[in-house]
Parts: structure tokens; sequence; C-alpha cells
């Protein structure tokens, strides 16, 4: 084998030298096109990055489902979905600015390192001129930083940590999904109406970013409504059993818990708790409680009947009624046959978005599209009026309440909403503490 | 030559054809033509095949020779990402101080974890490193060492990574990424040939060099006598002990000189892309960079360099593999042929290609004992039964 | 006091799965020499054993019910279990709810086939390869059995819910005269702790009084000579392969109701179960299952907040901690045998 290749690594010195005689003008410093991955032929080239192994899998293959929907709809393909609703009639369902729309796909794994990889594969490789999806915060700011430093844009997928848009954000990256911050301020009317004011909370959290955030956020907003908190533990990502965990929380003299953790910490810190009969008890003379405050409809269906009655928050919902979500959840379920969860819809979203923002900003320039981007309003993509701000290119829109539902029709049916908390009441100003430190910094299109 | 025999100097040259020809090597197909897809010619993937070969090639030093199982080597690949990363938020982007810090950092921490493993031997051995990783990928996911110390030192899941108001006290008007006094790793010449494409990137060509530095480094430390040493280790360390010799500085030595092979692969990392995440500490690395090296040929020089390769081929390849590009590859089939064809497919590429990998390591431990080295020998010897007498070939090290 | 006492029972119940895992991880090692990473899958196979049976049992029949609209405002499709139609609801219902008990007699053969041809069919050409080609061939077997769960699964987690008897929790701090709410505890939880303790106790017993576990212990003490004397020890190693396996399996089934099994799960087991097997000492029985519980009890009171409180983020390096301390003071760990998996 050995010397096959080192008979081939002749042959091709030889096709160098020959080359380098001949064709002198064939080199080409890569800063020649105007920004990175400028699209020459009929094509552009959109990469699609989510975890499609470890604990976030389905979540982000059903971010590619919906993805592949915005795809067709964008190439003009199927019902045109929320194409129909959307406020800006720039897209015509013929592409972007009429060239095809291609993707390419990766697996983040939910690691930083094989994010990056899967990312710059796609935009050193492929061409990719966006990069779209994800599952965790952790990832988001690992992939948002690599989009700014290579000069193409990030449409981040699920995070909702307060730093990607807070002390992390970017001035390529622009994120769709509501944040920990937004959670807190839409849940804390919400408890206080159904549980009362006056109550205790314990807090379990997951010991990473994003539940750090999460439980700064809940503390406060429940703080300011007059809810006590009596304890904040940090729990290891890494734990499968919350039982030691568990077991303090009817001594500490506190009548709620709060599970700020997702995905399998969250479905299994809620099915221990659940288990413990924490839900049946009497604490200070009230019913004990809990509260989630990030619910997916994955990791609802992952909890099971636990869910019953707990409330928590979200980005989006099928069972919205107005135009846009409908017409997305028909379009995703005839072609899936399951309604899609909020992450699909945020990352069905941003593809459209992105396409739209292209289209009036004439260019592919990722410059070009921020600015088409900042201080965007629209509507009809679900959610009501909506604004990607131009400070820290957060979307502010309405928040949803939702609660486990006591009897569930089907599978997919496992959350109702319970409030649609209008946008105004989850806005806060760009310097805010809980996003403080952060630098926005240049837009960058690389090459 | 380099005092080298004919063998080994046959065996460096082929590493160094590989690795400065990669860019051709790993683009053979025309950028357009369908199977452009299997290219992977692009710098990030060349990087990492250097990277994870100067890893793997330090951990067969370890393995290879002494026989000693480390499962934790992941732990100095990711402190020599935090060192380099410091090393550029504090100083300047220029990536040799953070290249220079982690080799040492790297080293440090190998003496200490190595000096207390070491005490033991067989799996003992394996799972206390095991362990002194394990708790570091804890320490560094929810930032302990910062917590304890009321500061930030891992920047927790995140990662660290450089931010603007970072003190950078060198930087100056210097460029804004990591580069080797001036030259930027993340530049490249690309090179149109016809419908190829060949890219050329500076940061790769850093990489290959150190690479096939490593490697002659390793060829020197495989053909000394305190590599014999090693060997010795490895066959029969209760006789050594019997004619009076002590093993534990040698396997010491060995150790430490992979986990200084670790930092430098793991500096490396932050000098292409500057962040450092946690979990290149956690176990599943170390597991890697055992299977790498199990993989491609253990003891075998070039076997590691292989085995890297190939899983971070696999890893950045056929996970890309998605249904629609199956369904077009095989669209020249009919219809029910096409679906049954690709409802295989999907078992073992885009998100099943965990799939694809576990089948690889059964297949070739069951008929390759020797890893991948030893199919390169078997397809030698089928094709080139004449040549195959005066051919460079490589030898176990038992 | 009403602090401890919870958190002993948590670590009983985690020491017991993982007791239960090191257990048949130690009886492969010290039985076949084998160091076995697809220990963690059988452990996962079991717990999908549990939930196959009760999708099993749910099987059904699609009827549309016009008066209720899905998501699509199509007619809903109700779904009925042929159980539930065969012997009426009441018996139907009670025989799904109870699918993770029935499941501890449904994995038997399920586990016993997959032991048997794991180590007919792979394992017995490793013995005489060394640890590393047996790691890197047991990790590829593990990975691929995973993507096959996941495969007709889902990487999702199940809910696999113990039945409705089993379900809430007992305060029976009350019955010791603590306040009541202070001592509570799930009762699947420790009908958990009760069957390993069972099958743990069958496990020691079966080898300590039965001749077939005379002979396996001769042959993990010297197989050669046992060889010698005519016995056909190799069958009787493959037997324990297959009670090994069982024993994983079996974790896996009774933990489906504690926490929901994902495709993982035997993943998120392995280090560990290593590392109470190794901290245990190899070749010991006794070794693994004391280490087992030890570990559990630790991790246990690590979660403490008085005890977070000395050093933040102590219950994430507990267990690694405490393996190397052990592993210096205790050069063969806990009970470990001279000579076994040293070199």
């Amino acid at each position: 084998m050995t010397k096959t290749l080192s008979r081939r690594g002749v042959l091709k010195t030889g096709a160098v030298a020959g080359a380098g005689v001949a064709l002198p003008t064939i080199f080409t410093a890569s800063s020649a096109a105007a920004f990175t991955n400028e699209p020459t032929g009929s094509t552009v080239t959109l990469g699609f990055n989510v975890p499609q192994t470890g604990p976030y899998a389905e979540e982000g293959l059903d971010e590619l489902r919906a993805q592949e929907l915005a795809v067709q709809h964008l190439n003009g393909e199927g019902d045109g979905g929320m194409m129909n609703t959307f406020s800006s009639k720039a897209l015509k369902g013929n592409g972007i600015m009429g060239k095809q729309v291609k993707y390419v796909t990766g697996d983040t794994q939910t690691k930083s390192d094989a994010a990056r990889a899967s990312a710059k594969s796609m935009i050193e490789k492929d061409g990719a001129v966006m990069i779209n999806g994800g599952s965790s915060s952790g990832v988001a700011v690992a992939v948002q930083g690599l989009c700014q430093e290579a000069g193409v844009i990030f449409m981040a997928g699920l995070t909702h940590s307060n730093d990607t848009t807070g002390k992390d954000k970017k001035a390529n990256g622009f994120r769709h999904f509501f944040n920990a911050y937004m959670s807190g301020a839409a849940l804390a009317p919400v408890l206080a109406k159904e549980y009362g004011k006056d109550r205790r909370a314990y807090h379990l959290t997951a010991d990473y970013t994003w539940g750090w955030t999460q439980q700064e956020s809940m503390a406060a907003a429940t703080e300011a409504m007059g809810w006590e908190t009596v304890n904040n533990v940090l729990t290891p990502l890494a734990s499968t059993d919350f039982s030691s965990y568990i077991t303090p929380v009817l001594n500490s003299g506190a009548d709620v818990l709060v599970l700020n953790h997702y995905g399998g910490n969250m479905v299994n810190s809620l099915t221990n708790a659940v288990q413990f009969g924490l839900l049946d008890k009497m604490v200070n003379g009230k019913k004990f409680e809990i509260v989630v405050p990030l619910y997916s409809e994955l990791m609802a269906a992952g909890a099971g009947e636990n869910v019953q009655g707990v409330i928590g928050s979200m980005n989006w919902n099928w069972q919205l009624q107005d135009e846009g979500s409908k017409a997305f959840t028909k379009s995703f379920g005839e072609k899936y046959g399951r309604p899609p969860s909020n992450s699909a819809h945020t990352c069905y979203v941003q593809t459209l978005l992105y396409a739209d923002a292209v289209e009036r900003a004439g260019s592919f320039n990722p410059c070009a599209v921020a600015e088409a981007l900042e201080d965007f309003e629209f509507d009809g993509m679900g959610n009501g009026p909506t604004t990607y701000r131009g400070a820290d290119h957060q979307c502010f829109k309405d928040v949803l309440v939702m609660r486990g539902k006591e009897n569930p029709t089907n599978q997919y049916d496992t959350l109702e909403i319970v409030e649609v908390t209008p946008r105004a009441q989850v806005e806060y100003a760009p310097d805010h503490p809980m996003f403080a430190g952060g630098d926005l910094g240049e837009c960058n299109p690389g090459a | 030559m380099l005092g080298l025999d004919k063998k080994d100097t046959g065996l460096l040259l082929v590493v160094v054809v590989l690795a400065l020809f990669a860019p051709f090597i790993l683009n053979l197909f025309p950028t357009n033509s369908g199977m452009a897809f299997f290219n992977g010619g692009y710098p990030d993937l060349m990087q990492r095949f250097a990277i994870f070969g100067i890893f793997a090639i330090g951990f067969n030093i370890l393995f290879g020779l002494t026989g000693y199982l480390s499962f934790g080597h992941a732990a100095f690949l990711g402190v020599g990402s935090y060192a380099a990363v410091w090393m550029f938020k504090l100083l300047n982007f220029n990536i040799l101080p953070g290249l220079v810090l982690s080799v040492i950092a790297a080293g440090l921490l190998s003496v200490l974890i190595g000096y207390i493993s070491l005490r033991r031997s067989g799996i003992y051995f394996s799972i206390l490193t095991l362990a002194f990783a394990q708790m570091m990928y804890a320490i560094a996911y929810s930032d302990l060492l910062g917590r304890w110390l009321g500061t930030t030192i891992t920047n927790g899941e995140t990662g660290l990574q450089i931010y603007n108001d970072d003190p950078q006290i060198l930087l100056g008007n210097g460029p804004n990424v990591p580069h080797l006094f001036g030259l930027e790793m993340r530049s490249k010449v690309d090179l149109a040939l016809g419908p190829w494409n060949f890219t050329f990137p500076v940061g790769y060509y850093l990489c290959a060099i150190l690479l096939i530095l490593a490697f002659y480094l390793s060829i020197r430390i495989f053909r000394s006598p305190f590599g014999l040493m090693l060997r010795a280790i490895k066959s029969n360390q209760t006789r050594m002990m019997y004619t009076g010799l002590n093993a534990k500085p040698y396997t010491l030595a060995a150790f430490v000189i992979s986990g200084m092979y670790a930092g430098l692969a793991g500096g490396l990392l932050a000098a292409m892309d500057p962040l450092a995440g946690a979990e290149r500490m956690y176990w599943t690395e170390s597991g890697a960079v055992v299977i790498m090296t199990i993989l491609g040929g253990v003891g075998t020089l070039i076997g590691p360099i292989l085995g890297a390769g190939t899983i971070k081929y696999m890893e950045n390849i056929i996970s890309k593999m998605n249904e629609s590009l199956l369904d077009s590859w095989f669209a020249f089939l009919p219809d029910w042929l096409q679906h049954a064809v690709v409802w295989v497919a999907t078992w073992f590429t885009g998100e099943g290609w965990h799939m694809t990998q576990g089948l690889l390591f059964m297949l070739v431990i069951i008929f390759l004992p020797g890893g991948l080295v030893e199919g390169g020998q078997k397809l030698t010897g089928l094709f080139g039964r004449k040549r195959a007498q005066t051919q460079t070939k490589t030898e176990p090290a038992e | 006091m009403d602090v401890i006492i919870p958190q002993i029972l948590n670590g009983l119940d985690k020491g017991s799965a993982y007791a239960l895992i090191a257990l048949g991880l130690t009886l492969i090692f010290g039985t076949l020499g084998v160091v076995n990473f697809a220990h963690g899958a059988l452990f996962m196979i079991g717990a999908f054993c549990s939930v196959a049976l009760s999708k099993l049992l749910s099987v059904s029949y699609v009827t549309e019910d016009p008066t209720q609209k899905d998501f699509l405002g199509n007619p809903l499709k109700v779904e009925t279990p042929y159980v539930e139609s065969w012997f009426g609801p009441e018996v139907g219902g009670a025989i799904i709810d109870w699918s993770v008990p029935l499941a501890i007699l449904f994995s038997i053969p399920i586990m016993i086939v997959v032991g048997l041809v794991m180590e007919r069919g792979l394992i017995k050409h490793f013995y005489k390869r060394p640890h590393a080609d047996q790691i890197l061939v047991t990790f590829g077997l593990a990975i691929i059995l995973q993507e096959l769960v996941r495969g007709i699964y889902g990487a999702n987690p199940i809910q696999t819910p113990a039945p409705d008897a089993f379900k809430g929790s007992v305060d029976f701090g009350a019955a010791f005269g603590f306040d009541p709410n202070v001592i509570i505890y799930p009762y699947w939880r420790m009908i958990y702790f009760f069957f390993s303790a069972v099958v743990i106790g069958g496990v020691f017993a079966f080898l300590q009084f039965t001749t077939f576990g005379m002979v396996v212990r001769a042959g993990m003490a010297d197989r050669a000579t046992v060889g010698l004397l005519g016995i056909n020890i190799d069958r009787r190693f493959t037997i324990m392969f297959a009670i090994a396996a069982v024993v994983a399996g079996w974790a896996g089934v009774m933990y489906a109701p504690i926490n929901a099994p994902n495709y993982h799960m035997g993943m998120d087991f392995l280090v560990l179960s290593f590392v109470v097997v190794v901290v245990g000492g190899m070749g010991s029985l006794p070794g693994a299952v004391a280490a087992g519980f030890l570990l559990g009890i630790l991790e246990s009171f690590a979660s403490m907040t008085a005890v977070k409180e000395v050093l933040d983020g102590i219950d994430q390096i507990i267990i690694y901690l405490v393996a190397i301390i052990i592993l210096l003071t205790r050069p063969r760990g806990l009970m470990g045998k001279k000579g076994v998996m040293e070199d």
C-alpha cells in the first residue's frame, strides 16, 4: 500500500510542477470574492447543523424535517406554508434571488467541538452561506463565534441561555428563539395567579451556563412577584438519577420546586420528583407544585404522564390558531404525519427569514443580510408581530405559557396553552444586567 | 538518512509525502462531480487528520511500547487547548507561546498523573487515569476550578474563547486571528486545475510539519535503547525488576512524552480554531485515541496516523450523508429498489454514522488483528508479491 | 438524622443498580477474563425489554372517531389495544399496567439468547487476544446494539411506568416517630432494592451451594487444572456468561420505571460500572457488590447541600476521587485478587 501511495504522490508532484509552469494564473488567493462563499452559480447552499446523535437527537431530526420543508417552499414546491402568511412578500418561490436552494446537513453531537467541525466543513467544503440549527446554548455560542470569524450568517436554532444574545452575542448571529429572561417574565405572573404570591421555591439547576442563566432569571422574576427562594442546588449534567437532590426538598419548607433542567435531565428529574410523590403533598397549607421553566414537546412526551398539571414556557406551539401557525402545522403535518415541535418552527422560520432578508437586501453578503434583518418587523410567522432587535440580534415576540395536559387524547397532545404572554411584558433593555458584558462587534463578510 | 535505517527512512518519506500532498490525495474527485462528496481535502478536516495523528502517535509511544493502557489521555489534550487559548487571551494571537505553554502544561500534568497512576498496573492503572480525566472533565465542564478560585478558568460548557475585552497585552496592530509571526493560520491558496479544486491552507501545513517532526521523533524513540527498555517492560516487567532495573522512571518518561504529544495536539486544535471546549476531556475522547491506535495497528509506527485519519474521516464525511443525498445517488434505480436501498443506507449514514463506526471497529479487529497496517500488508502481499521483499514494511513492536 | 436517612436510602438504591451491573461484569471478568465494554448495552437491552413488552401488549387496532379531530382536522384515529378487546378493558388494562414485572420473565429468554450469541459468536474468539482488542470489539458491538435500539425506538426517552399499585411513595418516617414528609420513599425504588438484594443473594447462593457453581469457582481460580480433570469448563463459562447477561438485563428491566429508558443509558452506566468493579477489586464478586453500595451511598451524601457548601461541585467528582483514594491505599481495590488483570 505504501508503495502505491508514494507512486501516486510522485505522479501528483509531476502534475503540479507541470501545471505550475503552464498556468501560473490559476492560483487564487481566497480573498478574490467579495465575501465568504459568494454564490456564483445557479444554486445557493445552506448549512443545517443539528444534533443527530446523542441526547437531543430527536429534537435535531425534527429541526431537519422543518428545514427540508423550508427549502421545498423556497424552491416553489409544496403548498408554500408560511410564505403565504408572511407579511413580507419578497419571496417568490423561485429559490433565493432566482438561485435554487440546496442544503447540506451535519451532526453537532451536542458538542461544541463537533459542531464547529461540522459547521466548518459546510463553510469550507460545501460553500454554505448560512448555518442554521442546534439544540443547546453551548453549541449555539460556539458555532456563532465560528460564523463570526468565517463571515457567514448564523441563525441559532433552539438556544435559550441569556448569553447567546447577551455576553456572547455576535454581529453575524441572530436568535429567533426566546430566552431565559423571557421565560421568567412570562411565567412569573401566571405562577402568581395560579399558585399565589406567598410561595417558597426550591430550585434544582443544571450545572452549566444555560442552567445558571435560567435559574437567575426565574429567581429574579418570581422574587419580584413576592416569592421567596429557599435554596438553589446545582446538579451535574451527567446525572441520571435525581433522587438524592429531590429528597431534601420536602424538608426545606419549600412548597414549589423549580426544575431548571432540559432534555434528559428534565425528563428524569421530573419523573423522580413525581415518583417521590411531591405533587401529592401539602406543605405550608398549600398544595406542592412543580415548575419546568422551559418546555419542549419532545421532552414533554419523554416525561409522559408526569407532566400533567406542570407549568412551563415555550417559544411556539402547533396549537396556536393564527394563520401562520395553522399553515405551517398543516404543511408539516401533511408531509411528516406529526405536528411540528417548537424547535422545528424556529428553524423553519429562520430559513425563510434569512431568504427573505437576502431578497430584500439584494445580496448574499452577510453584512447586507444582517442589515436587512436588524430591526426588521414582520408578522404572519406565528407569535404575532415580531421584531429582530438590532442592538443585540434577539427576536421579540409573544411567549407561551404551557401546562401539561391532564387527559391527553393522543401522543402529541401533551401540553395545553395557558396564556399567550404579550411581547411587551417580556421585553427588556439591551443593556439589562443579565445580558451585560457582551459586544456585538462588527459584521464580518469574511474573505 | 537522519540517523534512520533504510526501512525507517522509507516510512518517514511515506509520511512526508502523505502529509505534504494531502490536499491532492484527499481531493481525488472533481469539484462538481457526484463523488466530490467524498473529498476530504478542506482545511478543517486536513488539520484534524494531522492533529489527531500527533495525538495518536504520542499515545502509541506509551501504549504501543510499554503496554500501559491509559484511559485518560484526553485530559492532556484538553489542558493543552486551555493553555493555548489562555495565551491568546493574555498575550496576543501568535500561536508560538500558546503551543509552547500547552506542551509544558500537559507535561507537568502528566508528571503528576503519571507518577500517581503508575504505582498500579493493568486495569488498575487504566481506571486511575480514567478517574483523573473524568474529574478534570467535570471540573472544566462546570468550571469548578474557576468557582473555587472565584474567577473564570475554563468558561464551563460554552468553552473558553477570546473576547474583545480580553487583555491581549501584545496585540497592538497584529492580526485578530491566530497567526505565526503574522502568517495567518486560516489563510490559504486555492489551485484550480481543470475541474479539480485544491486548497493549500497555511494552518494545515504547520500541523503537517509538526506531524512529520512528531513522527520522526517517535521513530527515534522506537529505535533507541530507551524504546528497547520500554518494550522490555511490556514483555516482562518482573524479570526486568529481577535484573535490578527500576522500570518506573522509564514508564513515567514514556507517559510524560505521550502527554506532551497530547498537549501539543490540544494546543494545535486551539491554534487552528481558538476555542477550548470541555468535552475534549470526556472519556469518549480518551477512548477515541485508544481506538485510533488499535484500529491503525498498536505498536506500529504508521498505524496510529492511519487510525486517526480513518476515524476523523468517518466522523466528518459519513455523518453528512443525508436522505435526500442518498435519494439522488440511487435515483437511477427503479423506485421500489431505490427506496429499499436508501432505507438500508440510512441505518449507516447521517444520524446512523455511529453504526458504521461500530461495524468498522468490529470488522477490523476480527479480521485484521494487527489493525489497518496489517490490512495494508495483506494488500501489498496480494498485489505485489515480488516487490514485497524489498518493500518498506512496518513492523509491530512485538 | 432526618437528612441522612433519606440519603442512605438513595445510596442503597443507586448502589443496587451499580452492584447488579458490576456483579455481571465481574462474573465475565472472573470467568472468561474478558473486558466486556458491551455490558452497559446489556443493561440497556434489559430496560428496552420492558419497553418492548409494554409496546407489544399495547398493540392496537385503529378505529376512526368522527366526533373528534386530530391536529390536521381529520377524524381522530382511536387506538384500542387488542388485549383490552379480548379480555375487556379491566383485565386488559391490568395486563398492560403490569408489563414491567411481566418483562422480568419476558427478558429471560431474550437475555439468554443475546448472551449466548455474544459469547459463542464473538467473545469466544477473543479469549486469547489482548484486553485492548477485547475492549475495541465489544465497544463496537455496544455501539451497534445501541444504534439498533435507536433505529427502532428513537432517541427520546420512553416512559415505562410501574404498575399503578406501586406508584407513589410511602411516608415511613412517620412510623418511626419522625415528622410527616421527612422520610418518604417511592414504593418502586424500595422494590428495586429488594429485587437486587434477592438477585445478588441468588447468584452467590448458586455459586456457593451448587455443584455447577463449585466447578465455576474452581475454574475461576485455576482454569487449566479444572480442564485437566476432564471437566468441560468452557461450556460452564458460556452458561455463566448467559447468567451475567440475564443479571444485567434484569437490572435494566426493573430500572425502566425509575428513569425512562433511552438508547444511550448503557454508555452512561458503562464507565461508572467499570470504576465500581475495579474499586471492588478484580475477580471479587463481594468486592463488586460492596463497591457498588459504597459508591452509591457516597454519591448521595456528596449531593447534600451541607456537603456541597464545603466543596462546591463535590458531587460531580466524588466517585472518581474516592476511586483514586481507594486504589492508592489498597493496591487491588477493596477485595481484589492478586494477579487478575494486573498485567
